[in-house]
Parts: structure tokens; C-alpha cells; sequence
């Protein structure tokens, strides 16, 4: 490996700027996601979070700059490579996006038939251990995606997203929506298959306690930029405004307590 | 450790040894992950299914394995029967991955039980489907015949601004495809019967015939399946859409009944626009009519309008009219019915409205039929 500092970055934002017209989300914003980490990007309503996550994925493109995943370019890269490279990344959406006209089992066998080489043996064993995986019942698999609850809607949207084996995968608002006590068990799943599948997970959240709970390391959105970068602890003693009155506020030290502890 | 993100790949392979105590011994290489086995899946299995078979007893060595998840796990176990081979010796990392399969349960989801009775319900499911359409269709007719009572009563509470917006919507936004298709016609017809008439030397005829027609039987029919083509399907898309969004529910707990708010001004507008609608696409079929008749047997415009009121009693007309009242109300009562009967997904909002609009178009044809029988001695001459 040479020195240069973007080798191990996984995610590799570059001096990217957004314009909504005249109006400026990103300001030369760059970031770095290494290979294994669960990285949260936080920040105000309308800090360009989501803006972001869907320019990492190829789904807007920035103004100005670049973004590598993976090592390739998703604005100068080859068209075969950006496709290949969707066949290694996972996307949970904040509303799950199911496929409405699909069964929970069509839904996440979808990807893995339209690799077009697998049979269909295979590709019913895999879609009942993925759902297994995020404890969705077999008997659950024939539903449609409109009788299921909330938090089940999450659970195989989830599985979907991990249904190719990604590398990386990538969660917007996962618990918004769901009870404490199941926004905690679902916190612990991801934490546990990231440990498990060896993913690198990028996460937009609003959620404290889901911040605490899995992330390795928190980017602060603010000012049209990355304004602090770090862990958890590190990044909750900064002193930006807006850090202070989100950490510092009293939802924030309540969750935090459960750091120190 | 995990390899490298950036490091090329390197394709699974597997070969046949002899291990030392003279056993065979399969050893498995490279990268078994769902993507480096995609171009080469079938071989594979094949190939893994074949070892499997011959040697039961065999070695398996997969210490050669750089990188393996779920899938390339998942056809190993297919291989050896959903079951752990004998000997079997894999490197620490991936031991997790068959831990997960041990524990997974592979059962097949229930399948549907068969009943003796479900070839007769298959038959006679279409009929019961069509009594629940009338009961739940006569239901909102009540309710929005109640409401409208109530409006009539408390004239304040009648949703004038949403009937003044669906009449705009229906009606004036409508002239244009009306017209246009309204001439045509006009046209086509005067043009095909002025042959034949022609023939038996009864040029002048043209006028009762376009009259007669247009007035009473195309002008409504043609403007009302455009209307349910038009607005009928879009009313359905609307409702159904705040059927999905549950702006239906969020109404109903306001205490916003949508049978006022939604449906009444949907069918008093279309009532309303509908006739008007037909005027105009009368005119115009009329002027296209005329338009040929000069062309083709020298009838002048002016004669024509002059003979016409004289051709066609105007009975006719008011015929023609309440006719399209009716049809307006029933397309809009469709329309809402099968909006409100759309279920949060996708493909439901797509049935819907292609039911709604075929459902209308068949309702108006066979409404109009009911009327030509009902009042054949009127209007003609």
C-alpha cells in the first residue's frame, strides 16, 4: 500500500459540493468510511444527511467532487463497474420499500433470481436462513408485505438488503418508527450481523440511543460540512452548537450516561 | 481477517486428491462467495454434487478457502445432503457460517390446504364478487344520497368550492378532447351515409340521420366513456392514493365524513359537467357533420341548420341530456367505489382503476340500452 491517506477508505467522499440552486447543502465536504466500522452521519433536519446517503449510492449526483465506493468512481467510473458494484452494497430504506405486489419471500429472493445463474433450490434455502437471520418466522414468508407490522416491515427489508451478501450496507433512520424495545433489538441485530457478515455499515440516524448502541464512529453534519468526525465520546465533547445543544441536551445525556457506565 | 475490499477475486475451484490414509479428499480454493460463484453456479453444484455422491466417506478440506458467506456455505450443505459431512475441516472464521445452518430451519411455508369445495367456489367467486360490487355501490349511493339531504338542508355545509373545482377539472378541461373527437365522428358519419344516400337519390336525409343520431345516441355515449376514460380513472387514482396514505382515515377522525367532502362533490360536478359536456361535443359532432355534407352533396351550412330543428324533434335533446346526467352520476359513483375499495399497494391502486373504467364504460353502454327500450316512442317523428 502507498501512503496515500484515501487508500483504506471504503467510502471515499472527495470535495463534494450539492446545490439546490442557489441553495448550498455541501460545502467541499469530504469523508472517509473505513472497511469494518459502523460510521453514523447525524445532523439537523435539512443538513443534507439523506442527500448524502442517496449521492453515495449513485441515486443523485453531486454538483462538484467525487465519491468512491469500493474503490470506484460512481462519476468517473466504468458503467460495468458501477452495476457491479450495486451487487455489493445493501440498502435499507426508512420505509422499508417493499415491493408491495411481492410476498416476504419474493422480496428477498428478487435479487438473488435476477443474478439469473442460481437455482431455485439454493435461492429457497438462502432466503429462508436470511430470514431466519432477522427472526421472521418461516410461516411469515407467504404474507404480503402489507399485513405484516412495522418492525417486521424492517426485519425483511432488511434481509432484502442482505440478501447479496453485501459488503456494505446502508441504513436510513433504521429504528425511526419503532418501539424502544424493538428499536433496541434491532439495533443489537445489526450490530450482530455486522459482526457476523463483516460488514462496513454507514447509517443515517436521528436516534441517540441507537447512535450509542452500534455506531464505531459518528460524522456530524453541520454548516454545510462534516463539522466533527469521531467517536462517540470524542465527538459529544466538541463544541459546535449544534453537537452541544444535541449531546449536551437532556435526551443526549441520558444517553450517553449509558456510555460511561 | 477479512480480505481486502479492493483485492480481484479469485474463482472457486475444487479438486479430487487422495488424502494420506488413502481416502479421497476434496479440496476446496479460492473465493465461494454468491458473487464469484455467479458465472460458474451450475458447474459447481454439479461438480460438488457429483464428489458428494461418489465419496461418501470422503475428506472435505476447505482450509483453502480465502473468503466464504452465506451462499457459498448454503451449496456446500446442499451438496452433503442439508447435513454436516463427516470430516470436514474449515478454517476457524467460517465455522460460524454452518453454526447458522445447522440452526436454520429449512421448512417450506404451509401450503394451502385443497377443499372439495374450492373447484365450486372458483365457479361461482365471480358472481358473489359482483353481488358484493352492487351491495357495497347501493351502500354509498345511500350514503351520499343522505348526505346530500343533509347538504340541501344546511346549505352551508354543502362542499361548494370542491364541486366548482370538479366541474372545472371534469368539464372545462375536457373541451378540447371532446371536441376533437366529437368532429371526427361527425365527419366519419355524415361522410359514410352521404354515399348511401346519394345512392336513392336522399341527400337531405343527412340531416334527420346526423340529428337524430348525434342528439340522441352518440353525443351522450361518446362524451360519457371519454369522461370515464378521463375523469373516471383519475377520480379512482385519487382516492385510492388517500386510501394508501390514509388521508381517508385521518378525515374520517377529524369527523370530516368523505362521503360529503369527497364523493357527494365528486358526483353532483360530473352530473353537472357531464350534460354540459354533451352540448358541446353535440355542436361540434354537428359542425363536423355539416362540414361533409357541403363537401360531399352540396347541402349549404345554412340550409342545415335551418332543417334541423324541423328533422329532430327536441325531445331528442332532452333525451340526450338527462340521459348524460345519469351516466355522469353513475360514473362518478364508480369511480368512488372502486377508489375507496383500493388496498395499500401498488398493484391494487392498478386494478382499481382499470376496473372503475371498464366497469363505467359497461355501466353507460347497458344504461343507455335501458333508455333506448324505456323510451323508443319518444322524440321520434
Amino acid at each position: 500500500m502507498s501512503g496515500n491517506e484515501h487508500d483504506d477508505c471504503v467510502i471515499d467522499v472527495r470535495n463534494v459540493w450539492t446545490q439546490f440552486g442557489t441553495h448550498v447543502v455541501h460545502r467541499d465536504l469530504n469523508l472517509c468510511v473505513r472497511q469494518g466500522e459502523v460510521m453514523s452521519l447525524v445532523g439537523g433536519s435539512g443538513s443534507g444527511k439523506s442527500t448524502l446517503l442517496r449521492e453515495i449510492l449513485g441515486l443523485e449526483q453531486p454538483t462538484r467532487g467525487e465519491i468512491r465506493v469500493l474503490g470506484v468512481s460512481l462519476q468517473h467510473g466504468v458503467a460495468e463497474e458501477i452495476q457491479a458494484l450495486r451487487n455489493r452494497w445493501g440498502m435499507l430504506f426508512q420505509e422499508g420499500a417493499m415491493f408491495s405486489a411481492l410476498s416476504v419471500f419474493e422480496n428477498v429472493a428478487l435479487p438473488l433470481r435476477e443474478m439469473k445463474t442460481l437455482d431455485e433450490d439454493l435461492i429457497h434455502d438462502l432466503v429462508m436462513l436470511k430470514l431466519k437471520m432477522v427472526d421472521i418466522e418461516p410461516r411469515h414468508a407467504s404474507k404480503m408485505p402489507s399485513s405484516l407490522s412495522g418492525g417486521m416491515v424492517k426485519r425483511v427489508a432488511l434481509a432484502r438488503a442482505l440478501s447479496l451478501e453485501p459488503e456494505l450496507l446502508f441504513l436510513d433512520e433504521p429504528t425511526a418508527g419503532l418501539d424502544p424495545e424493538r428499536s433496541e433489538s434491532f439495533c443489537k441485530l445489526i450490530a450482530y450481523l455486522k459482526r457476523e457478515l463483516e460488514l462496513t455499515v454507514v447509517m443515517v440516524t436521528h436516534d441517540l440511543d441507537t447512535i450509542v448502541s452500534i455506531s464505531d464512529r459518528v460524522a456530524v453534519l453541520a454548516d454545510q460540512k462534516i463539522a466533527a468526525l469521531g467517536t462517540v465520546a470524542e465527538v459529544a465533547q466538541h463544541p459546535h452548537p449544534f453537537i452541544v445543544e444535541y449531546f449536551q441536551g437532556e435526551r443526549g445525556r441520558r444517553a450517553l450516561t449509558g456510555l460511561t457506565a | 481477517m477479512a480480505s481486502s475490499p479492493f483485492a480481484p477475486v479469485a474463482p472457486p475451484a475444487l479438486t479430487l486428491e487422495r488424502a494420506s490414509d488413502g481416502r479421497p479428499a476434496v479440496k476446496l480454493t479460492g473465493t465461494w462467495s454468491l458473487r464469484s460463484m455467479q458465472p460458474v453456479a451450475q458447474s459447481l453444484r454439479q461438480q460438488l454434487a457429483a464428489h458428494a455422491r461418489q465419496t461418501r466417506d470422503a475428506h472435505w478440506d476447505l482450509s483453502g478457502v480465502t473468503r466464504m458467506d452465506h451462499a457459498g456455505a448454503m451449496m456446500l450443505w446442499q451438496a452433503w445432503g442439508r447435513q454436516r459431512a463427516a470430516n470436514v475441516n474449515l478454517r476457524a472464521e467460517h465455522e460460524g457460517l454452518f453454526e447458522h445452518l445447522q440452526a436454520a430451519p429449512m421448512q417450506e411455508p404451509p401450503a394451502e390446504k385443497f377443499h372439495w369445495l374450492t373447484p365450486g367456489l372458483a365457479l361461482t367467486r365471480p358472481l358473489m364478487v359482483l353481488g358484493r360490487h352492487i351491495i357495497e355501490v347501493v351502500v354509498l349511493l345511500g350514503r351520499v344520497s343522505l348526505a346530500f339531504l343533509q347538504c340541501l338542508a344546511h346549505p352551508s355545509r354543502m362542499p361548494w368550492k370542491e364541486i366548482s373545482a370538479n366541474v372545472y377539472r371534469t368539464g372545462a378541461q375536457a373541451l378540447g378532447i371532446t371536441a376533437l373527437v366529437g368532429f371526427l365522428i361527425g365527419v366519419v358519419l355524415s361522410y359514410l351515409s352521404a354515399q348511401q344516400l346519394k345512392a336513392y337519390g336522399a341527400g337531405i336525409f343527412i340531416v334527420n340521420l346526423l340529428g337524430i343520431a348525434v342528439i340522441r345516441e352518440l353525443g351522450p355515449v361518446l362524451a360519457a366513456i371519454l369522461v370515464a376514460g378521463r375523469s373516471g380513472s383519475a377520480m379512482t387514482a385519487q382516492i385510492g392514493v388517500m386510501r394508501v396514505t390514509d388521508e381517508i382515515d385521518a378525515m374520517a377522525v377529524m369527523g370530516i365524513p368523505y362521503t360529503v367532502r369527497l364523493v357527494l362533490p365528486r358526483i353532483i360536478a360530473l352530473a353537472i359537467s357531464l350534460p354540459l359536456i354533451v352540448l358541446w361535443t353535440n355542436a361540434i359532432a354537428l359542425f363536423g357533420g355539416m362540414v361533409a355534407a357541403h363537401y360531399k352533396l352540396d347541402i349549404s351550412i345554412g340550409y342545415f341548420i335551418s332543417a334541423l330543428p324541423e328533422a329532430v324533434p327536441v325531445a331528442n335533446l332532452w333525451l340526450g341530456l338527462s340521459k348524460s346526467i345519469v351516466f355522469g352520476i353513475l360514473i362518478a359513483l364508480l369511480a368512488c367505489h372502486f377508489g375507496l375499495r383500493i388496498e395499500p399497494n401498488t398493484e391494487s391502486l392498478g386494478i382499481g382503476t382499470t376496473n372503475s373504467v371498464v366497469a363505467a364504460i359497461t355501466i353507460v353502454i347497458l344504461v343507455d340500452a335501458i333508455f333506448a327500450v324505456l323510451f323508443s316512442d319518444v322524440g321520434v317523428p
